[in-house]
């Protein structure tokens, strides 16, 4: 795994030149678009992307400006999406395969986990499969069940696969850029929940982020909080509220949800002590329990106090009447952080 | 048929069948790691079709994937070497029978998550289109992966984008021990097509020349239009689904009627005599040769090196793990 010593990083970007103001949706249009014009092997594809923008509007005006070529919409059919994306990427072509929704991502994994993953593996590195597979997840836009979970960690299980998931606009373009131009697929998950919940100012620069490295959000000594996606929102409001009582924790956006930068969250709990992890996903099985487990393995002599995590429940996404009682709330993680604080 | 590219098929089918006869022996003693299905009976699908595609074409093949391989043009010892999981092999010794991969005469990744190849023939496609260099995909379907989803919203999506894909539907009558008469409504893969919008043959596996005609034709029209086509081969595997199958589903006498009535290397040899094409000479040459490089390479594969141990982590990511 990199080291991630370079990577701490600030929530306020520094102004200069190109900057706009941008949520993190348009900063994955911004991102394509770069890539687009300058990589004549970008394909952007998926149901709805082309004509109509798609159904978030991550896509919009990118084939009026690149072509139908370049742009495609495809039929209502996610297993293929996938398998020719692979074949387009096995013959050197960099495809951005959107899919509507998280739900409907599953007809996918045949493709993903079968070949995607294990191309550059079984040919030995003759074989690669250099795409990417966006998808929004995540709930809190009282949207039926298929259209609000949280399944990571279902690709987080596959080697050879890259879970990568920003949490803000500088990160969802600098991500996305370096996504397209990894040489392995992404599954790159998209918080639909923060979709246009703020505003950065982001450089259009065509400066990728480095993957497989977490950012680390706040610094402090007293709790180290892993968190990803959408809660990075919520555990900042917590963690915000917590230090005007002058408790201090780090916070450290994971990012990259595999393979996971075990040395950034190992370091960080050496120095705290403490370690709590928020995830909207179902807890079991959830990226929380790996990260709790290498913690358990590596740092167990480190740690003050049993791992806490806050997560969504173990059922079936509830629809929207009871969508925020299965989310993790600023509530519930300060609580969770005050207890971790006791041991 | 130009005479050097019947002396060819030839070579390609004859290997095919003492390649994968030796291996059911190899197999029976023990001496071959894995899972191996056999391609015997079905060596004129394979060399047929590919009689037909041009350099810049890709095949792509399946778990029965030893004759595909072979007649894209796969070195048969590289071939082996896979088989057995040796270094040299061709992946290393990593993909092993079932996902033998060789950019270097265009034969994508075997694929034993059957169907899959349909819809990864349509990026090969959409890549050539890109590139326009006429060039075309053509994956090869069992009949039971024919069944697969992902194989209809390619054929869909193959005619809506307009892709030179040529699904070749091999029907060799069972899917594992599940027989095509009873898993395939209507009985027929190559009347799909019209479903597609696109045209559909289907034609004997076990005579070349009646493959390769049809091939031709459909491999053509991709080519020149972008279109395109399926064309469905029958013809019965002469082994099991893998060897070790018991066969129950098998009839009476059914596997002895097709080596006597059915065998595309006969039936060829037949045709190109009775017509004067080629002399029996001139097969005789190629039936030594090609023995003397099966007892070579089986004899040699044996003593090869394996992998090191050390490269099990290795090509999980591009970047060190």
């Amino acid at each position: 795994m990199r080291n991630s010593a370079n990577t701490r990083f600030d929530m306020a970007a520094p102004m200069g030149a190109h900057m706009a103001e941008v949520t993190l949706i348009d900063a994955l249009t911004m991102a394509m678009a770069w890539e687009l014009e300058h990589d004549p092997r970008v394909i952007v594809l998926g149901e709805d992307v082309g004509v109509n923008g798609g159904v978030f509007r991550a896509t919009a005006g990118l084939q009026q400006k690149f072509g139908v070529d370049r742009v495609q919409d495809t039929p209502l059919a996610e297993g293929m999406i996938a398998g020719i994306s692979i074949g387009m990427a096995a013959q050197g072509m960099r495809p951005i395969a959107e899919i509507q929704f998280m739900g409907f991502i599953y007809p996918t994994v045949d493709q993903i986990i079968n070949h995607a993953g294990r191309m550059r593996n079984r040919t030995r590195g003759r074989l690669t499969c250099p795409m990417v597979l966006r998808a929004p997840f995540g709930g809190g836009i009282h949207a039926p069940e298929h259209h609000s979970e949280s399944t990571e960690s279902l690709f987080a299980h596959m080697p050879g696969v890259r879970v990568v998931i920003p949490s803000s606009p500088t990160r969802a373009y600098g991500l996305l850029l370096a996504a397209i131009r990894d040489p392995d697929p992404v599954v790159f998950l998209e918080p639909k929940r923060i979709y246009r919940l703020n505003k950065q100012d982001v450089e259009d620069n065509g400066k990728a982020l480095p993957l497989d490295v977490c950012y680390v959000l706040r610094e402090g000594s007293d709790v180290t909080v892993v968190t990803w996606g959408a809660m990075t929102f919520e555990t900042l409001k917590a963690v915000d509220q917590l230090a005007r009582k002058g408790i201090r924790c780090d916070v450290i956006d994971l990012a990259t949800i595999s393979p996971i930068d075990y040395e950034t969250i190992l370091e960080s709990v050496q120095k705290t002590g403490r370690l709590v992890i928020v995830h909207e996903a179902a807890r079991t099985c959830g990226v929380g329990a790996e990260i709790a487990a290498i913690v358990a393995e590596k740092g167990m002599y480190d740690l003050q106090g049993p791992i806490r995590r806050v997560t969504g429940y173990d059922v079936v996404m509830p629809l929207f009447r009871r969508e925020m009682d299965y989310m993790p709330s600023v509530g519930k993680i300060i609580d969770v952080i005050q207890e971790s604080l006791e041991d | 048929m130009e005479k050097s590219k019947l002396l060819t098929a030839y070579r390609k089918m004859r290997t095919i069948r003492d390649f994968e006869e030796r291996m059911h022996v190899e197999f029976a003693t023990g001496g071959v790691p894995g899972f191996v299905h056999l391609y015997v009976g079905q060596e004129a699908c394979a060399v047929g079709v590919c009689s037909q595609l041009e350099g810049n074409d890709t095949l792509l093949g399946t778990h029965r994937g030893h004759g595909h391989a072979l007649a894209k043009g796969v070195d048969a010892r590289r071939l082996l070497f896979e088989i057995f999981g040796r270094a040299e092999g061709l992946c290393g010794g990593n993909a092993g029978s079932c996902h033998v991969h060789d950019s270097s005469v265009r034969y994508i990744g075997a694929n034993s998550g059957v169907g899959s190849g349909a819809a990864i023939a349509c990026g090969v496609a959409l890549a050539a289109k890109t590139r326009s260099d006429g060039a075309v995909a053509v994956p090869l379907i069992g009949e039971g992966a024919a069944n697969q989803g992902v194989v209809l919203e390619a054929m869909n999506l193959a005619s809506v984008w307009k892709l030179p894909v040529v699904f070749v539907f091999e029907n060799n009558g069972y899917a594992e021990a599940t027989g095509s008469d009873w898993a395939i409504a209507g009985g027929e893969l190559w009347g799909r097509a019209a479903a597609f919008d696109m045209p559909g043959v289907a034609v004997e596996g076990h005579d070349f020349f009646a493959v390769s005609e049809a091939a031709a034709e459909l491999i053509d029209r991709a080519r020149k239009e972008s279109r395109p086509a399926v064309l469905e081969l029958r013809q019965k595997r002469f082994y099991g689904h893998f060897e070790g199958d018991a066969q129950t589903y098998r009839g009476d006498g059914e596997v002895d009627y097709l080596r006597s009535e059915r065998d595309c290397l006969t039936i060829f040899t037949d045709r190109v005599i009775a017509e004067d094409w080629l002399t029996k000479e001139e097969l005789a040459v190629i039936d030594e040769e090609v023995t003397t490089l099966i007892a070579d390479i089986y004899e040699e594969v044996k003593e090869a090196a394996l992998p090191a141990e050390s490269r099990l982590f290795d090509n999980v990511y591009a970047s060190p793990y």
